[in-house]
């Protein structure tokens, strides 16, 4: 079945308008075209997926994956072409149609009722009974047999509000195998897992596919598809490029593919030690944060990072890491402790607001663009001058200095190839990769002595990646002390000359950049790791 | 001694008929936010239906076709709300303010044209109304002491509408969290697009809830003029939509704690009747204005710190946009 040549592009089935197709296939798109506006998000896509495989589909972001898979589950229609599900042709208008037709879907953001208990969010929408009592008597006995006929083991009563991202995963496929699914569509599922929970994953999906169950996996992380997939098809703006046998083809080359081009892979590491006399720029005491709740977010953090050193803080998402950029960047206060940043020192009594922070030369990348970075309804020259707008060049006397916020926002964009390169656009009609070049653009246009970044390349494609590193790297060979918060680890790992890892809001290791190793690092993440902290 | 018992008794009557119509309101709300959809036109729908009532009643004598009038008025009006906020993804709160402005100005406007009263309906016969009811034995057991009495004058006497209102608080606990259609309502006001994955319509849904608030709120107006009173007067309602409102919040969205909020509030009311005029130990005589914004300081109280944080439906007030 792997080895058996799958339908490309080159050689497609004859266009006949008919009603079956090849009955070996569980899906089969034919020539799927939507457009959005100017937009062709889909082009002519045609996919074939032989039944009881595990099927990978890569792109960037934008490459129209999302799209492709959404008209799968009903939620768009496609401007023409058809799709055939186990070789019969299939109109999916809502996800009603969808389901009818045994596709289930795991969304990249779960689609559950976090008050909810696992059973109620399986049940809802198929429940036998009118009343709840008896629906949930015969949910519970399926859902037992299934979680045993597939080692998805998942606490039914549990609110799965309060359960760990692997788990809700877990109960998104339990939802879907409840609605009798043969076909089960992952958007992106490892995200927000950890190296050993996605491994957890792999073995559901492969145990899965063992009884029959067709699984297609969109995801652009290419290690991925080489241990999971049995085919792989690569989009790009919109078309499918490539169709391949996992075991014919390569990471490097499913990244070109990606891409259009050849990449090269790096490693940003200092190539010679930290000189002895650095100074030190950031240092942390026993800095502790208790929330509002009360809740303890941030417990005895111990760091320090130097000029000329990028030091990156690896863990899962959730354990600490946002809350301690939160307070370096002076937008939250710490509890207990205190740090020194740039040669000034913060407590809970001695706040120091971002202002401030700016004005010592600190300067902050955050990690959601869209909540802290821009405001989106703003034109990007608006959003080029956020929290400078106290110059004298931008403001004076209370008045917009427009033209040369204009002025200094192109700029900007040339010097970061931000596109399209036109100030007067709003914020929010720049992709995000585009959005992310601003706002670095913006605070590392100021020369900054500490850097804080989170999350530079959420969201951001491969092209661009490349570019933001480089700047970050050029940063810190500028003598900057960066702080880079990820929860990619090749990211952390390509990037930083130290690594530490959170977890529960705590430091529990650190490591040296280039003596990382990825099971290693993931370990220390789930803190299973024994006492290896090097 | 007596006669504090029956003053006790006669404040907790008091109570349950002027908390009827903020329990029947609170339950309308419940149904309407739980499904995702902020509901201020509590009052419009229920000044409406209290006209619908009051004229119907007395254009045909019967209390019951007055009902249903007031209902199928009240639920026009909701459906309304529905089609602005549902298909057209509207502002909730204006539609819902469009509403309560709507029936302040139409239900005198009407008033006026047909009734020629000032905007009052008339005076409506005992035989048009819904009047208190004797429940069996409360005669015979007024004498007993205590218990006799409290089954006497507390729990029989009332209209049976009053008896609906305490009805409908069980039906709601029973259908919200009990029943399938309970389970997609708390869902869809929480994770919209959640139900719309597992193949449910919102749209359908969320009107189904607002048509059933509509209703409800329906029987609160028609208590008020052919119950309550003999007759609709303008602007009759005098808040107490609202006053529902807080009740919901202060209850979190759930019917028994609701339920006791409009209690409280009734109760506040009924001491306010009972007090105006009576010299107080120490005080003297109080203002009857003071009295009468009691309840009002109580609700500003209680909602400024007393009752915790209230985590409403997620979802509620949000327009469902089914987009990726």
């Amino acid at each position: 079945m792997v080895n058996e040549p799958i339908s490309t592009a080159e050689t497609s089935v004859p266009a006949v308008a008919s009603t079956t197709s090849d009955s070996r296939y569980a899906i089969e798109l034919k020539k799927i075209s939507k457009r959005f506006g100017a937009v062709r998000a889909n082009q002519d896509i045609d996919l074939a997926v032989s039944k009881g495989t595990i099927h990978g589909i890569v792109g960037e972001n934008g490459a129209g994956k999302s799209t492709l898979m959404s008209i799968l589950y009903g939620f768009y229609q496609a401007d023409s072409g058809d799709v055939y599900i186990n070789g019969r042709k299939t109109l999916i208008k809502n996800s009603r149609d969808a389901i009818a037709a045994g596709i289930g879907m795991v969304h990249q953001h779960f689609m559950l009722v976090d008050p909810f208990t696992v059973l109620e969010n399986v049940m809802l929408g198929a429940e036998e009974h009118a009343l709840i009592s008896r629906s949930a008597t015969d949910a519970r006995r399926e859902l037992l047999r299934l979680s045993d006929t597939y080692q998805l083991t998942v606490e039914l009563d549990q609110p799965v509000g309060e359960l760990q991202v692997g788990e809700q995963q877990r109960t998104e496929i339990l939802k879907a195998l409840y609605r009798k699914a043969d076909i089960l569509i992952l958007d992106e599922p490892t995200g927000v897992l950890t190296p050993q929970e996605a491994d957890q994953l792999f073995e559901v999906l492969k145990s899965l596919k063992h009884q029959g169950v067709t699984v297609i996996l969109i995801t652009h992380k290419l290690r991925e598809i080489m241990d999971i997939t049995d085919t792989v098809s690569v989009l790009r703006q919109g078309q499918m490029v490539a169709h391949r046998n996992t075991s014919d083809t390569s990471m490097q080359e499913l990244a070109e593919l990606m891409v259009g081009r050849a990449l090269t892979e790096t490693n940003h590491q200092r190539s010679t030690p930290l000189p002895t006399d650095a100074e030190t720029r950031i240092k942390t005491n026993n800095l502790g944060v208790v929330d509002e709740h009360g809740k303890t977010r941030l417990t005895e953090i111990n760091l320090e990072v130097k000029s000329g050193e990028i030091l990156g803080i690896a863990g899962v998402a959730g354990n600490g890491q946002s809350k301690l950029l939160e307070v370096l960047a002076g937008i939250s206060s710490p509890t207990t402790g205190e740090f020194m940043m740039n040669g000034h020192e913060v407590t809970r009594d001695k706040p120091m607001g971002p202002l401030k922070m700016r004005q010592l030369r600190v300067h902050h990348v955050p990690e959601d663009r869209l909540k802290l970075g821009l405001v989106k309804a703003f034109t990007a020259a608006e959003s080029s001058v956020l929290g400078y707008l106290y110059k004298e060049k931008f403001t004076w006397r209370g008045l917009l200095q427009l033209h040369n916020i204009k002025k200094m926002c192109a700029r900007l964009m040339e010097g970061f190839d931000v596109r399209p390169g036109n100030p007067k656009l709003k914020s929010a009609s720049f992709s995000g990769g585009n959005q992310q070049k601003l706002i670095l653009a913006r605070e590392l246009d100021k020369s900054p002595e500490v850097l804080l970044v989170g999350q530079p390349t959420r969201g951001v494609d491969i092209g661009a990646i490349e570019m933001i590193h480089q700047k970050i790297v050029d940063m810190r060979d500028g003598g900057c002390a960066v702080l880079l918060v990820s929860v990619e680890l090749d990211e952390i790992m390509a990037l930083s000359d130290r690594i530490v890892v959170m977890y529960e809001g705590r430091i529990v290791a650190e490591v040296n950049g280039r003596d990382a190793d990825k099971t290693m690092l993931g370990l220390m993440m789930a803190n299973a790791h024994t006492g290896a902290a090097a | 001694m007596l006669d504090t018992l029956s003053t006790v008794y006669a404040t907790i009557d008091a109570t349950f008929r002027v908390s009827t119509p903020l329990i029947l309101c609170a339950m309308a709300g419940l149904f309407s936010e739980r499904s995702g959809i902020v509901d201020i036109s509590l009052e419009g729908k229920m000044l409406a239906a209290a006209f619908a009532a009051g004229s119907v009643a007395a254009v045909t004598g019967s209390a019951w076709a007055g009902l249903g009038v007031a209902i199928l008025t009240s639920i026009a009006l909701a459906l309304v709300h529905g089609f602005a906020c549902i298909t057209h993804r509207g502002n909730q709160v204006v539609s819902g303010l469009a509403i309560n402005i709507l029936a302040s100005g139409l239900t005198v406007v009407l008033g006026i044209a047909w009734f020629k009263t000032g905007g009052q309906t008339p005076s409506l016969e005992n035989s048009a109304r819904f009047m208190p009811i004797e429940l069996p034995l409360a005669g015979a057991l007024s004498d007993v002491p205590i218990i006799g009495q409290f089954y006497s004058d507390v729990v029989s006497g009332h209209s049976v509408l009053v008896y609906v209102a305490l009805l409908s608080v069980l039906v709601t606990w029973w259908v919200v969290y009990q029943t399938r259609f309970g389970l997609r309502l708390r869902a869809v006001g929480e994770n919209p697009l959640a139900v719309d994955t597992a193949g449910l319509s919102v749209s359908r849904l969320r009107f189904a809830a607002v048509a059933i608030c509509g209703g409800l709120c329906g029987i609160a107006g028609a208590y008020l003029s052919i119950s309550q009173n003999a007759s609709f007067v303008r602007e009759m309602t005098a808040g107490q939509g609202y006053i529902a409102l807080a009740a919901l919040i202060f209850g979190k969205w759930r019917p028994l704690p609701a339920m006791l909020a409009c209690l409280m509030f009734g109760f506040l009311d009924a001491v306010a009747i009972r007090l105006q005029g009576v010299p107080m130990p120490y005080i003297g005589e109080v203002p009857v204005q003071l009295i009468q914004a009691l309840p009002y300081v109580l609700t500003v109280v209680l909602l400024a710190g007393f009752i915790g944080r209230a985590i409403a439906p997620r979802a509620v007030g949000v327009p469902f946009v089914k987009e990726r």
